[in-house]
């Protein structure tokens, strides 16, 4: 009985998120059984779950676009993040100059911005690598910027009684040091790419994500922006899936540190 | 070969004056202690050797080589092992050498195996007990192209069992490599068992009040520590504290 019990709660912990999805789709689909709801209004799941299945072939080609532009504003925007962070760790005057303004820039809505951009570059791709950096790159200079002072100030100590160079205390300890940080940043950077890709689709492609969403909303065709809201979510999850994995690899060794 | 010679060395810190024209040799293969109350300017006296402050006055020489304000000039333990916690034994072992000179991993791993640590050089250091983090760091120190070594009240952190296996350990490894080494330390037992000679810092400002030759041969071990000529230096040692301040 005992074993029976934690077994259920290992199962519980593990998967309540997956179960709480299921009860909320069983509501949905009831109630909109129930209450017949319009299929423009709001599909059922098994709507969206059939719309899924049989228009694959129709947009396969939105989601493969929408999945390398987004993969290539991610690595973009975390590399602009880093040599960004890395040279306002290093310069201390450029960095009490520039980084209050990299926080007001925050400020400013990327959909605002987004017309803009689209003003000064075109319908191209550069505007909506420049969108999606812009997205992803703040979360990674902040982190990895806190990464660096966390440093242990007595191991910083030691390095520099040890004779370290400013470039050896940098890329023996600062940087190693700041990789789990750094790492928190990419998780949320990575989620962000994938919706600043479909904003920036939005605003005028020919394919991907966004534009199916376009598409769909301007045709009532309901069941399709929920079967493009189920893939930007797939797509955030297997991004940070795979950062996750990625972490694990290269900190191993690293998770007990802080203990 | 390596000698450091100390010469009238005064700091102050805001008007407060914390070493006051302190003056002393440590000689080649020479293990001295410094032993001073807390807050006698002990860290700042190692500070000031490393480079990382310079005097108000006075000049320190490494075999009459000038290294006043001279970073990386002495090998450093300080009183944490501040071991890199993402980095293996081995590696970190070889992180002196890494800084200035060349690694040598072969020598690396004969000294963790001559300082009780084999079979863990692929461990990471929080799978360590503090004991054996600390003789890591001194590991470190040792191998580091420095032959000079400071070690700053390495054992303060550890229990009373452990820290006495440590400084039976220091011994045995310290004469078999004979660097000279300048030991800070606020423990008179722990002076005496250890070192060759033993310098008695006043409390603040901080001069030499007193130095001591000790008479005990070597290899020593813990039998000393019962012998009536131990207590009495120990006591002795202790009035001298006292007077001091």
């Amino acid at each position: 009985m005992q074993n029976r019990l934690s077994f259920m709660k290992k199962i519980l912990r593990g998967y309540s998120p997956v179960i709480v999805i299921i009860v909320i789709l069983l509501i949905w689909q009831w109630s909109s059984l129930f209450f017949s709801i319009p299929k423009w209004l709001l599909p059922a799941p098994t709507d969206i779950f059939n719309e899924a299945i049989k228009g694959w072939d129709s947009y396969t080609h939105h989601l493969v676009s929408t999945t390398y532009l987004s993969i290539g504003g991610l690595v973009i925007g975390v590399s602009v993040g880093l040599i960004v962070a890395i040279i306002l760790h290093l310069l201390p005057l450029v960095r009490q100059a520039i980084y209050p303004l990299l926080i007001l820039s925050q400020n400013i809505p990327i959909i605002v911005l987004a017309p803009l951009l689209v003003i000064w570059f075109g319908f191209g791709v550069l505007p909506k690598i420049i969108i999606i950096t812009l997205v992803c790159f703040f979360p990674i200079v902040v982190a990895t910027l806190d990464g660096f002072r966390q440093t242990s100030p007595e191991l910083v100590h030691y390095m520099r009684m040890a004779g370290a160079t400013k470039g050896q205390l940098f890329v023996k300890l600062e940087f190693p040091h700041a990789l789990s940080a750094i790492f928190s940043g990419l998780k949320i950077s990575a989620t962000y790419s994938v919706m600043g890709a479909v904003i920036s689709e939005w605003l005028g492609a020919n394919k991907g994500i966004g534009v199916y969403m376009t598409l769909a909303q301007s045709s009532f065709r309901t069941d399709r922006v929920f079967v493009a809201i189920g893939f930007i979510m797939i797509l955030c999850l297997l991004f940070f899936t795979v950062i996750m994995l990625l972490e694990k690899v290269l900190l191993k060794g690293r998770r007990h540190t802080n203990e | 070969m390596s000698e450091l010679v100390a010469k009238n060395i005064s700091k102050s810190f805001n008007d407060k004056k914390i070493l006051d024209h302190l003056s002393f040799t440590v000689k080649d293969g020479e293990f001295v202690s410094i032993l001073g109350p807390s807050g006698s300017g002990k860290s700042t006296l190692f500070h000031l050797i490393g480079g990382m402050l310079q005097p108000d006055d006075g000049t320190f020489l490494l075999d009459q080589e000038e290294i006043t304000g001279k970073r990386g000039a002495i090998s450093y333990t300080p009183q944490s092992p501040s071991l890199l916690p993402w980095r293996t034994i081995l590696k970190n072992v070889v992180l002196g050498s890494e800084i200035s000179g060349q690694v040598d991993y072969s020598k690396a791993r004969n000294m963790l195996k001559k300082a009780g640590l084999e079979g863990y050089e692929h461990a990471y250091p929080y799978q360590l007990s503090g004991g054996m983090r600390q003789r890591v760091a001194f590991v470190r120190a040792l191998l580091s192209p420095q032959d000079f070594i400071c070690l700053d009240e390495p054992f303060s952190a550890l229990d009373e069992f452990t820290r006495l296996e440590m400084q039976q350990w220091l011994l045995s490894i310290w004469e078999e490599n004979k660097k000279s080494i300048l030991f800070v330390t606020h423990n008179i037992e722990e002076a005496l068992y250890l070192s060759d000679r033993i310098l008695v810092l006043s409390k603040k400002p901080a001069t030499i009040v007193e130095e001591y030759t000790l008479p005990f041969d070597r290899p020593r071990d813990q039998n000393l520590f019962l012998t009536d000529e131990f207590l009495k230096w120990k006591r002795m040692i202790y009035q001298v504290l006292q007077g001091s301040f």
